[in-house]
């Protein structure tokens, strides 16, 4: 066999190798990207395509009321859950994977049980959390109940639905942040910590000089996965609180938001796939963006620190 | 020659799976609804067409309700979809029509459709060409359905009017009964809430006026209309801005609740629940008597133009608006008719198409749901939060008139 025939050959059995995943790619990410850039420069009649609009659906979801409103609504809503998910969800992970660090009696029962809710479909975790909320079965008003404070429609209030909703979502993705930091914190060398213990450093002069740097990689994971599944939010808020972000637009996020725009509500609403594919060009587009700046500054944050 | 051979065998055994396949679906017609809770009737419907027309079958096949619109447009889009269609009437229908994606019927093609009276027509009518593409299966009306078990054991009246029924409400309270089932969290059923108390004080010439474009639904007769469901919040029950559609459903059903204000479509799936329950359905009150309940027709049946059974679809449809199917799925389904002339012996159903005669249409379905945003949608975000206390009625008729002056001509001017 010549050189260039087992070349050939090679090169014959890496294609079919990739093959596979180029179909799949192809088909569900990158031919759906490209038929939601060609729809967002389309108006609609009905449900087919009928003339070429430029970037007129761009300019009605971004400057035309009311759903100029509805995206910065829908935006700052986001941007509440990526901010919330970071303080509360991730700040606590922080601390739980410091003291599953420290290997106390029962802590890798503590790991599987705060692992647990992960591997839970976020469709349960909604559902569940949804009837716990509930305002007259709701076993979050019960326990409530028992230490005085009166009955609250969490999901039907509009200062406390989006905020239910985010807690739900910390309780079910607490656990996954936890065991990146715990992992990046167990690849901290033990006389690290022992050579900062020896110089007096206590708990919080550990977390916030010595670990806090030398986990920077695992942070830059962490942001960057809740910055995307922030600005992604769908499935959650779907579920509590239905397509409308219910109550009056106060859960509100993007991905509804576009949903509802491209596909309708269930029964009220109209079909739109022209700006509902606008809206989603937009997000993939900030996205994107925003992930690549963030990524590029947490980078020469590691390098730095 | 061993190559030939292959090819020869391939095309042989190609054109023996086309025929196959085509032998096997010949004859069948598939047929998509978002009524899964109807399969057993629809099955024994289709077997009676099946009987009047042997040698064609019916597939039926159900979606979930919240992603049946979803299901569809993209099968249509795609070139595929069943044969047969449940759609929806009005904005819904004009969707699936304005992309040419369903067959016109006419009284050629369907000779059925004068069976059905012009309002009926006009909720499966393409506005743009003035065709119909549906047959229209039944219409729906708007009202409170009570439980007469309970409004005797708080001996109280069902009421007629405003005043009667706020005193029975406080009443029920008292004794320990929540008088309203439903909550503000599901948003359509706030737009059907607010029809049914607020067109009593509308009536029909302030529907006749915004068509006109006289008004606007910043009108003081909308805005006081709207101001009345705020003195309904006591009755309703505690946290009600948590409660769901299927959270009042529970409540009604269960005797936990006196009163649920719905359709007419809600008495079948209510009685299922809970058989022992004594139903009635009574017009909402008004300032000086009950009603005009508000009506509308739900959904029809439609021919997919891409469908490669054109002929058996179109015999399936013609049967769909026949009066044997009619009165049938009237009784099987508990639903009133849209055709003419057939009538539920369901004395309940019968009191229903009563009410029917003095019916207003349900406004923001009928009129204002064709283009986005619809008068829906910008409706039941207003109420939702007016019952929660952060928006008031003006506003909420500020913003459905803003939001539909975007396509309504006369709004504009205004």
């Amino acid at each position: 066999m010549t050189r260039s025939k087992r070349r050939w050959r090679q090169g014959i059995w890496i294609a079919l190798l990739l093959a596979p995943a180029f179909v799949i790619m192809g088909s569900f990410v990158a031919l759906p990207l490209a038929a939601a850039l060609r729809y967002s420069f389309y108006s609609f009649n009905g449900l087919a395509p009928v003339g070429f609009v430029g970037f007129a659906n761009f300019a009605t979801i971004l400057f035309e009321a009311p759903y100029s409103g509805w995206t910065l609504r829908a935006l700052g809503h986001n941007a509440i859950v990526f901010a919330a998910l970071m303080i509360l969800q991730n700040g606590l992970a922080y601390l739980i994977a410091f003291a599953l660090l420290k290997t106390l009696p029962g802590h890798r029962l503590h790991q599987v049980i705060l692992f647990l809710p992960v591997v839970l479909s976020a469709v349960i975790v909604g559902f569940l959390w949804k009837l716990m909320f509930h305002p007259l079965f709701g076993v979050v008003n019960a326990v409530l109940a028992l230490v005085g404070i009166g009955a609250v429609p969490w999901l039907g209030n509009e200062d406390t639905a989006l905020g239910a909703i985010i807690f739900t979502n910390a309780w079910h993705w607490l656990g996954f942040p936890a065991l990146i930091f715990l992992a990046g914190m167990q690849r901290i060398g033990p006389e690290t910590l022992e050579a900062a213990r020896l110089d007096g450093a206590g708990d919080w002069v550990l977390l916030r000089r010595i670990i806090w740097p030398l986990v920077a990689p695992a942070t830059t994971s962490i942001f960057t996965l809740t910055f995307i599944g922030s600005f992604n939010w769908f499935e959650l808020p779907y579920v509590m609180a239905g397509a409308t972000g219910s109550p009056g637009g106060a859960t509100d996020v993007l991905g509804l938001y576009a949903y509802r725009m491209a596909f309708g509500s269930a029964t009220t609403g109209l079909q739109d796939f022209g700006r509902g594919s606008a809206l989603a060009v937009l997000m993939f587009l900030f996205l994107a963006v925003v992930s690549a700046i963030a990524l590029r500054f947490l980078r020469r944050r590691e390098m730095e620190l | 020659m061993l190559k030939q051979r292959v090819h020869r065998l391939a095309l042989l055994a190609t054109a023996a799976w086309g025929i196959a396949t085509s032998l096997a679906q010949a004859g069948e017609v598939t047929f998509w609804t978002w009524r899964q809770e109807d399969k057993a009737v629809y099955t024994e419907l289709f077997a009676d067409f099946t009987k009047a027309n042997p040698g064609i079958t019916v597939k039926f096949e159900a979606f979930p309700t919240e992603n049946y619109n979803t299901i569809v447009s993209t099968a249509l889009a795609g070139g595929k979809g069943a044969d047969v269609l449940h759609v929806r009437a009005y904005g819904g229908l004009e969707a699936l029509a304005k992309a040419n994606y369903l067959v016109p019927l006419t009284p050629a093609n369907v000779p059925e459709l004068k069976n059905l009276p012009a309002d009926a027509q006009a909720s499966e009518t393409l506005r743009a060409d003035g065709k119909v593409y549906a047959v229209s299966l039944a219409g729906q009306t708007l009202g409170i359905l009570i439980n007469t078990e309970l409004f005797a054991k708080a001996n109280v009246k069902p009421p007629t009017d405003w005043a009667s029924f706020i005193a029975a409400a406080k009443i029920l309270k008292a004794a320990g009964i929540t008088p309203i089932a439903n909550g503000t969290a599901t948003p359509w059923m706030d737009a059907v809430f607010h029809s049914v108390f607020s067109n009593p004080y509308l009536g029909p010439q302030f529907v006749a006026d915004v068509l006109a474009g006289k008004t606007n639904f910043e009108d003081k007769r909308y805005i006081d209309a709207t101001a009345k469901l705020l003195e309904l919040r006591e009755y309703m029950p505690a946290g009600f801005t948590g409660v769901d559609y299927p959270t009042a459903q529970q409540l009604f059903s269960t005797g936990r609740a006196a009163m649920f204000v719905g359709g007419s479509f809600e008495i079948a799936p209510f009685r299922k629940a809970n058989p022992a329950l004594k139903l009635d359905f009574i017009a909402p009150p008004g300032p000086s008597g009950a009603g005009p309940v508000s009506r509308f027709f739900d959904s029809g049946f439609a021919i997919n133009a891409k469908s490669p059974h054109q002929d058996d679809a179109l015999k399936l449809v013609r049967y769909l608006g026949t009066p044997e199917f009619a009165a049938k799925a009237g009784e099987k389904l508990g639903n009133i008719s849209s055709l003419s002339g057939v009538t539920n012996p369901d004395p309940l159903l019968g009191k229903v198409a009563a009410l029917n005669a003095t019916a207003m249409p349900y406004i923001m379905l009928v009129h204002f749901r064709y283009e986005s945003p619809t008068g829906s949608d910008l409706l039941q975000d207003g109420v939702q939060k007016m019952m929660a206390g952060t928006m008031t009625p003006a506003e909420v008729g500020t913003m459905v008139t803003q939001g539909i002056a975007k396509y309504y001509v006369p709004f504009q001017k205004k």
